[in-house]
This record gives C-alpha cells, structure tokens and sequence, in this order.
C-alpha cells in the first residue's frame, strides 16, 4: 500500500462509515417517575419500588436537598469571604445524591468523589467536618468507618478500583460468616462524573467488578460538564450504555427525579446485595453552578443551557408534587427554610472555630509504624522551633 | 534448617502467612493456576482456593486499587506485578492513594498491602523487563520498600512484609530467584526486622554497601579485593526505605570509605541519598567521597549489552581503587 491510499474502501465507504459516527448516539431509555411538571408518572419496573417511599420520607427528601442546597450556598460564601480555599458545589444534583444517599442502608460503604456533599448529609457525616478539607486544614477529618462513608478522592476515578476491592470484601466476608449469620448484606456505591468516565481506572474497575461479580453500584452523575469539556468529548454513546460492554445492566435515570433516583438505586443496591453483580446507573442531571469557585462557567457555556436546565429543577418538581398531593404546607416549607438557615448559622460558626493544626499531626500519620526518617527529621524540627522559642525568651 | 532458593523460600513465606492469616489473600496476573511467571505462587492455589489466591485480569492499576479497597476492608493483599517495567499503570494507585491513606485519614485506616514485584536485569530478557524503580518509589512517603538478598530473608522478609500496616514494596531480585540457601523456618534470627541492613562481610579499609540482586557481587568484588590485601566490608541494605543509615553509619566511621552499588540508575537514585547522608553524619571520618556504581542515564539497554550497564565485580573493583586512592 503506497502512501495516501487509504487503509481499505472507497472514499465513498469511508464517507458513510463517518455519517454513521456523526449520528445520533443509540437512543435510551431514561427513567422518569416525577417530571418536571411535579406530576408523577409509571415505569413498569421501578413503579414498586417508588411505591415503596412512603410520604413521609418524601418530605425527608425534600428537606435534605433544601438544606444541602442551603448548605452549598453558606460554603460558596464562605469562599468568597476568605473562609474557604476553595468550594466545590452541588446545586443541581441535589436528587441524584439524596435519592441515592437515602437508597443506602447502613452496612453498605460509600466511596465519593468530591461533589458529594448531599450523600455526606445522608450518611450522617458532619458537615463542619467536611469544610475543614476546603479551608486547608485537613485531608477529611471524618472517621469513615463511623458512618461507612469514605474520605473525599481528589484522583478522579481511584476510588471506583477501591469500591471494587472494598465490594470483593464483603463477598469474602460473607463466605467466612456463618451461615446462620445474621449480618445483613451489604453493598457497596461508587460514585463518580461524566469527566471521571473517561479515566481508564473506571474501565478496569468494572472489568474487575463484573470478573468477580462484586456487589458495586457505579452511580454517575452526569452533570454534562468536566469543568469546561462536556460530555459530549468524554463519549459518544449514553454512559450507561457502557455497562452493556462490560455485561452487567446500566441505567440511566432522570438525576433530578429523586424518586426516581431513589428507585433505581434501591433497585440497584438489592441486585449487587442478592449476588447478581454490579448495576452502572447514570444520572442525568446538571451542574447549574460553576465546578469550583475559581471557575468560570461564561467562558464556555451558555446562560440559555443553564436556564433550561432550572426549568428542570428538583427542588421545585418535589415541592410541586407535596404540594399538588397535599402532603406537605406552608409551613412544612417554612420550617424546612428555618432548618436550612439553622444548617447554614451551624457551619459559618464552625468554620471560624476550627483550629489550625500542628504539623506534629502530620509527622505521627505517615507510617502506622515507626519509621525512624520520620523520627530524625521530627527531632530536627523540634529543635528548629526550640530555637525560635528561646529566641523569644532572650528577646524578651 | 531446609536448602532452598529465593523462589522457594517466598513461595513457603507466603504459604506461612496463608496459613497464619486468614484474612491475607494473593492477587495478580498468572499468579493461580501458573503459579506466576516465575513460579513463585506455585501450588497455592490449590491449597488455599480462589478466593484467596485470585488471578486478576490484566490490569496493574486495578490490581492496586482493588487490593487498596480490599484492604480498607480489613484484608491483607499481597499484589504480583509480573515484571518492575509493568508497575507504572499502577503508578497512580501506589502514590497517589495506598502512600496517602493512613495519613489523609489522620491515621485512622490502614492500608497494609504488600506488592512483590520482580526487579532487575541481567537475565539477557526483552524491554520493561529488566528495571529497578526502586527511587521512583523511595521518594513517596507513606511506603515502606525492601529487597532481599537470600533465601533465608526472602523466607522472613515476605511474612514481615505482610504483618506490617504500612503499605510494603518487596522487590524481588529475579535473577536471584535460583539461588539457593539455607533457610531457618523456626527462627528468624536477624530476620526479625527486615527494615535494618546486615554487615555480611566485616572489613576495616572500605565500606560496599549494596541490595537485592548486587549483594552476590558486592562480596564477590570484597573477595577478590582481599588477594589484594583489602579488607573490604559489606552492607546487604535489606531496606531501601527506610534506610538504616546507623548501620551505613557506624561501618563508614570504621572504615572511613564509602561505596554505594544498585543496579538502579545513578542519577536521582538511592546511592545518592546515601552519600548526602552520611556525608552528613560521617564527614570528618570519611577518607574519600562516596562512589556510587549503578546505571547509566539511560533506558535499560538491550539485553546483548547490558553486562556494559550493570554494576558488576570489576566496576565495584574500580570504584574502590578510585576510594582507596584518595
């Protein structure tokens, strides 16, 4: 073959193979139980599982995407005044992390990325706790065992291999248990972007989660953007079509439907606990903010994109169906803003109370063991300081 | 007491462990039912099943973060990377995640994974399959990185490996794995503690500290320096990070010279650390700079020429004559 022929067929094959590219992507099904509309529709498989929230918990969903929002919008002014390096926000994906959040039970463990503040608030994580990585004082000072909700990771995508891991654990674990045992089963949730997607570490997590058929749920939030790329660079196909290559199911659902989010998950969950292998769920969803405070969304969207998606707000559909249905009244709102400024007030206060740590923590956390680099170059630094001290004291 | 070789004396390390811990588990490529490209996994299978011997699939970075989770979950992964050139998928994973866990959770988790990577060159084999990255990983804090020299460490130094809760690298010298040895199973002796450096030789003129698969050639060039009236001593390092500089130390203040031999590249490598260090701590006892043979600033050269790139008996010679002649 010379040079500038092509590789095989006509230019005319060629021409058709790139119309066939240029397409549309395969179409999907997105599950949808509450519209924008805030009216509520059926699917025919996650219908019963919907049916399964009852009131209540719905005004529990509510509440807890209202005070994470509120939450979200505190941290972003804390930015703003100084308080914060750095805020990641969520507004917007308030459903697919609530409704996900809340699909939970206590035994499964959580790995999140770092947007998943709303999950946080499920978990029972302390808010206050979560801040102190974005003002530079901590790593993520929460305990993750305490509420099985792992540390923030900034590597995007390196938790979904450690989920996986985590999630063949816990089969490992039940083979050991006794039979009789009465533990119950647990699953693991992975959460991660559109932008994470492309990362090779989620293709070799779901090679190893559907090789071992580890009880992992991969929920995407696809918010459409990766700071500026959208998701239209990271793929060609719906995400959740991936799952198909990889031979387990993949969903895609409405992430501002937090019923259907809930369902889905719900679902999700029960299939990895039963043993019938991991689920990749998709939400459909939009990050109506920017991706950091240090970020700049003008630059490479349009306001109409963003004003078409608040049409399609979760907070607003919910608050549209309480309403429409009776459930819930003025007051119910009324109460749920006052808890959301009561949320706020709890982490401004905290924020300004937290104490700068001493880089003695640092040094005591490197090793689990003693490590005698580690003592010599401590040993250098408390004479270091003593020096300054006694500095002072000759000073003085 | 048993005879043994490296190869046999991890794979019985290991068996030990298996057996010692329920919760410790094997994974990497080929490493089941092939019992590993080398063989050092064979039959463990067999003895220990599926779920805790897994052949994975091809895919480093998995096999890391896998064990990463596995481990936040309370087990104890011991990782094959089949060859030092293949780790750098897994890169990542080792710096960025297992290195930083215990001290981004302000040491609440623990991440006590072992990964065994064959290291090394002189087995006349193919690219990627000859390297020491050994430094790449020495300047990460959070991982612990040791190499044996002999079966009786190779025995101990695995099972230590194991039991420890920091993240642990076992390099292991591949074209060391046939060498026999005597191995104690009942009694570590100086095993005990497979983070210090053992005097294998003593000496009075001059210091060769070397590790993994130079060892052999260290005291084999100490020998040879003898017929010459040289009394070299020899430092198998055993621990690359941590370094046991008070061992390094003590020696050099003896013997007042200073030669540093891997088969890593110079340039950037441990041998430098060393020589900054007892630079440091030794100064006025040292006769002559410390001397480090090791490889050149180079990709591993093709197999036809790589006795030109690695330390080997003559070159450690001809650095101790430069030492001597100070």
């Amino acid at each position: 073959m010379g040079q500038g022929q092509l590789p095989h067929g006509t230019e005319e094959t060629l021409a058709a193979t790139t119309a066939a590219a240029a397409a549309p992507a395969e179409p999907v099904d997105m599950v949808q139980l509450l519209g924008p509309d805030g009216k509520l529709g059926t699917d025919p498989v996650f219908s019963d599982y919907a049916k399964r929230i009852d009131p209540e918990k719905l005004k529990v969903f509510y509440t807890d995407m209202a005070r994470i929002r509120r939450f979200d919008q505190e941290a972003t002014a804390l930015q703003r005044q100084g308080e914060l390096a750095l805020w990641v926000p969520l507004t917007g994906q308030e459903a697919a992390q609530i409704g996900s959040g809340h699909a939970s039970e206590p035994q499964d463990y959580i790995f999140p990325t770092y947007r998943e503040h709303g999950v946080a608030l499920v978990r029972n994580v302390d808010l206050a706790e979560l801040l102190k990585q974005f003002r530079g004082v901590s790593n993520g000072g929460w305990d993750p065992r305490e509420n099985n909700f792992h540390l923030y990771t900034l590597v995007l995508a390196a938790q979904t291999l450690h989920a996986v891991g985590y999630a063949m654990g816990i089969q490992r674990d039940q083979k050991l248990a006794a039979a009789d045992s009465a533990d119950p089963k647990a699953a693991v949730i992975a959460y991660f972007g559109d932008g994470a997607s492309s990362e090779g570490d989620v293709h070799e997590s779901m090679v190893f989660a559907a090789s071992y058929d580890a009880p992992v749920v991969f929920f995407c939030q696809n918010n459409h953007w990766a700071i500026s790329v959208p998701t239209e660079v990271q793929t060609k196909v719906p995400l959740a079509n991936r799952a198909k290559g990889y031979g387990f199911p993949g969903i895609r659902v409405d992430g501002n439907d937090v019923i259907a989010v809930h369902a889905v998950t719900e679902w999700a969950l029960e299939h990895a606990r039963e043993g019938r292998g991991p689920v990749l769920i998709e939400a459909y969803t939009y990050r109506v903010g920017a991706h950091t405070t240090a970020d700049d969304p003008t630059k490479y969207r349009e306001s109409a994109e963003e004003a078409a998606w608040r049409e399609k707000d979760p907070l607003d559909r919910l608050e549209k169906y309480l309403r429409a249905e009776g459930l819930a009244d003025e007051a119910f709102f009324d109460q749920v803003a006052a808890d959301g400024d009561e949320l706020a007030k709890y982490v401004r206060s905290t924020t300004h109370g937290i104490e700068v740590p001493d880089i003695r923590e640092a040094f005591a956390s490197v090793y689990a063991e003693k490590h005698p680099l580690i003592a010599e170059e401590l040993a250098w630094f408390e004479q270091y300081s003593a020096g300054f001290e006694s500095d002072q004291e000759a000073t003085n | 007491m048993a005879t043994m070789t490296i190869a046999k004396a991890i794979n019985e390390g290991l068996r030990a462990s298996l057996t010692a811990y329920p919760k410790s588990l094997l994974m990497g490529e080929d490493i089941g039912h092939l019992g590993g490209v080398y063989r050092v996994t064979d039959g463990l299978i067999k003895e220990f099943g599926d779920d805790r011997v897994l052949d994975t699939p091809l895919a480093e970075s998995g096999i890391i973060g896998t064990a990463i989770g596995l481990a936040l979950r309370g087990y104890s992964p011991v990782c094959e990377i089949q060859f030092d050139g293949f780790v750098y998928p897994a890169f990542n994973q080792i710096t960025t995640q297992l290195a930083k866990i215990h001290s981004r959770s302000l040491g609440k988790l623990s991440v006590p994974v072992v990964i065994r990577i064959p290291y090394g060159g002189g087995i006349g084999s193919i690219e990627h399959h000859s390297e020491s990255p050994e430094a790449l990983f020495a300047h990460t804090a959070g991982l612990r990185i040791i190499s044996p020299s002999n079966p009786h460490d190779a025995y101990w130094m695995i099972q230590k490996a194991i039991e420890c809760q920091d993240p642990v690298i076992f390099f292991e010298p591949k074209r060391r794995y046939w060498l026999k040895g005597e191995v104690d199973v009942e009694n570590p002796g100086l095993s005990e503690d497979p983070f210090k450096a053992h005097v294998v030789r003593a000496g009075t003129d001059a210091t060769i500290v070397a590790y993994g698969p130079l060892v052999p050639v260290a005291l084999a060039a100490a020998n040879a320096a003898e017929e010459d009236g040289r009394s070299v001593e020899v430092i198998d390092l055993r621990s690359i990070s941590p370094v046991d500089f008070d061992t390094v130390e003590a020696s050099v203040k003896k013997t007042g010279r200073l030669i540093v031999a891997h088969e890593a590249p110079t340039f950037g490598g441990i041998g430098g650390e060393i020589a900054a260090r007892i630079s440091e701590r030794a100064f006025l006892h040292l006769e002559a700079p410390v001397i480090r043979v090791g490889g050149f600033h180079m990709p591993y050269p093709v197999a036809k020429v790589e006795e030109d790139y690695l330390p080997d008996i003559d070159k450690i010679l001809e650095a101790l004559d430069r030492s001597l002649a100070y």
